[in-house]
């Protein structure tokens, strides 16, 4: 086997110049498709997402719907040129589990009971993946699911954190996902305090699993306030612009 | 009881608004004595009740309502009425006869056929059915002439005023008659193209411009600088 890559060097800097407890830059854009009732994007370092939803609508096939609720699909899928080596666009196994776990980290998050019998879908596109998708995915999914209209608990964010060279550190990116010594991405509602998502990839023991989750509820902290802040940015802007005007007579 | 915002901040699903003795009132929700807004928005601190007022949402319908619908399927009985909301509306056929319908001798799709446009009145809709529409009071049938309008149904309320303040100013000052769908759907006939324009440009304005102040002053200026360009 190859010699092992040293991830963490002796100052404490991970392999991108982060700090142990860093998050990847984030930038985060709502509304960026205009045929999607709502939509977001998101880049957090090189992962590139883009997030739509459709609905509430009519359910197709209608035996699906439900009488005393809305249900909601989701379709997590990475594009055919998002990762190293060409993806077949077909959906693999890990595809069809993130779907399941993004959904159900978002569904408690929605008043789905408020329209019966219609169905809302959302479409997780990869377009650039770089470790965390799912997370990733999660945070830019309540934004579109926002931007919609819907009417939600929370917005839900999502951030991992785990262990690295023997450091518990957060937002893992690919290489410290894949060379890592665990994984632990959260699902957290930081007003209502309620986690949507825990996984565990790896080997920690109670003592670090604890730090761990704590660190992803932080770095799900932070996030959350660059989510509240992107969702206002659009009316924000005319707001001023409108006021700058008034001003200028 | 404290507050957390002031009148008109915006605010996004899961902020806390206020704590103690409130009352939720639209877009937000309670947990104990705790109020959550739900949806993005403007919070609106009225006496006790807080409301958060939309900047996005989709239709809903309620009894009552004014809409205007897309013909998307005639049948033996009526019509399916797209009206810009999760449920699809039914019109039945005994509503555009004043004598009974029978299906062997009335064509159905000579009165209204797929495409058409209508301004029908909402007269039943509970969560386990579609709503029905009707067709029979003055005004309403289907749509002949004008333009319509397309606007999120959150700015509805907006687009009216308040006590029709808005839409009087609109129809006064472009020359327009103008319907409002409460679907988000806007019916606009005027004299001429130039008026039609007009009013389309001004509706589009408060559209954008919903949540901000002084914006009555703002449509009228623009009505009359657009005029002043021809």
């Amino acid at each position: 086997m190859a010699e092992k890559i040293k991830l963490i060097d002796e100052n404490g800097i991970r392999t991108d110049g982060r700090k142990p407890d860093e998050l990847r830059p984030i930038k985060l854009e709502v509304g960026v498709l205009s045929n999607a009732d709502g939509s977001a994007y998101i880049e957090q370092g090189k992962n590139k997402i883009l997030a739509a939803v459709y609905g509430p609508k009519e359910v197709h096939p209608r035996h699906l719907a439900l009488p005393d609720r809305a249900i909601l699909r989701c379709r997590y899928h990475m594009a055919p040129f998002s990762v190293q080596e060409r993806k077949s666009p077909a959906p693999s196994r890990r595809e069809t589990e993130l779907s399941k776990v993004i959904r159900e980290a978002l569904e408690p998050a929605i008043f789905l009971e408020r329209f019966p019998r219609t169905s809302i879908d959302l479409f997780i596109e990869v377009l650039q993946a770089d470790g965390g998708t799912r997370a990733a995915g999660v945070t830019v999914a309540s934004l579109a699911l926002a931007d919609a209209g819907l009417p939600m608990r929370d917005l839900v964010v999502a951030c991992a954190a785990g262990k690295v060279d023997g450091y518990i550190v957060l937002d893992l990116n690919d290489i410290e996902d894949k060379e890592g010594m665990a994984d632990v991405p959260v699902a957290y509602m930081p007003s209502i305090d309620a986690v949507g998502l825990l996984q565990m990839d790896g080997q920690l023991t109670p003592e670090e699993f604890e730090e761990a989750f704590n660190l992803a509820l932080e770095g799900c902290r932070r996030i959350y306030e660059l989510q509240k802040q992107s969702l206002k940015a659009k009316y924000l802007a005319i707001k001023e612009s409108v006021e700058e005007a008034v001003e200028e007579k | 009881m404290p507050v957390f915002f002031e009148n008109r901040d915006i605010v996004t699903p899961g902020d806390l608004l206020a704590e103690g003795n409130f009352e939720a009132g639209r877009n937000t929700y309670r947990v104990d004595s705790k109020i959550y807004a739900c949806k993005l928005g403007l919070v609106e601190y009225k006496g006790r009740i807080v409301n958060v007022v939309a900047l996005n949402t989709f239709y809903i319908p309620s009894v009552g309502d004014l809409v205007i619908g897309k013909i998307v399927e005639v049948n033996l009985h009526g019509w399916n009425v797209d009206i810009n909301s999760p449920y699809l509306a039914t019109l039945r056929a005994s509503e555009a006869f004043n004598k009974p319908y029978k299906p062997q001798k009335n064509e159905l799709s000579e009165i209204l056929d797929i495409g058409d446009l209508v301004q029908a009145k909402i007269i039943a809709f509970d969560r386990t059915r579609n709503p029905l529409l009707t067709i029979r009071e003055p005004g309403l049938g289907k749509i002949t002439h004008g333009q319509i309008v397309k606007v999120s149904p959150a700015k509805i309320p907006r687009i009216i005023g308040r006590k029709g303040s808005m839409i009087s100013i609109l129809k006064k000052e472009t020359h327009c008659n103008i319907t409002v769908g409460q679907n988000g759907l806007i019916h606009i006939s005027g004299r001429n193209a130039e008026d039609e324009r007009i009013a389309v440009l001004a509706i589009k304005k408060i559209e954008l411009e919903a949540h901000t102040s002084g914006l009555t002053d703002r449509v009228t200026e623009m009505i009359i600088k657009e005029r002043g360009v021809k």
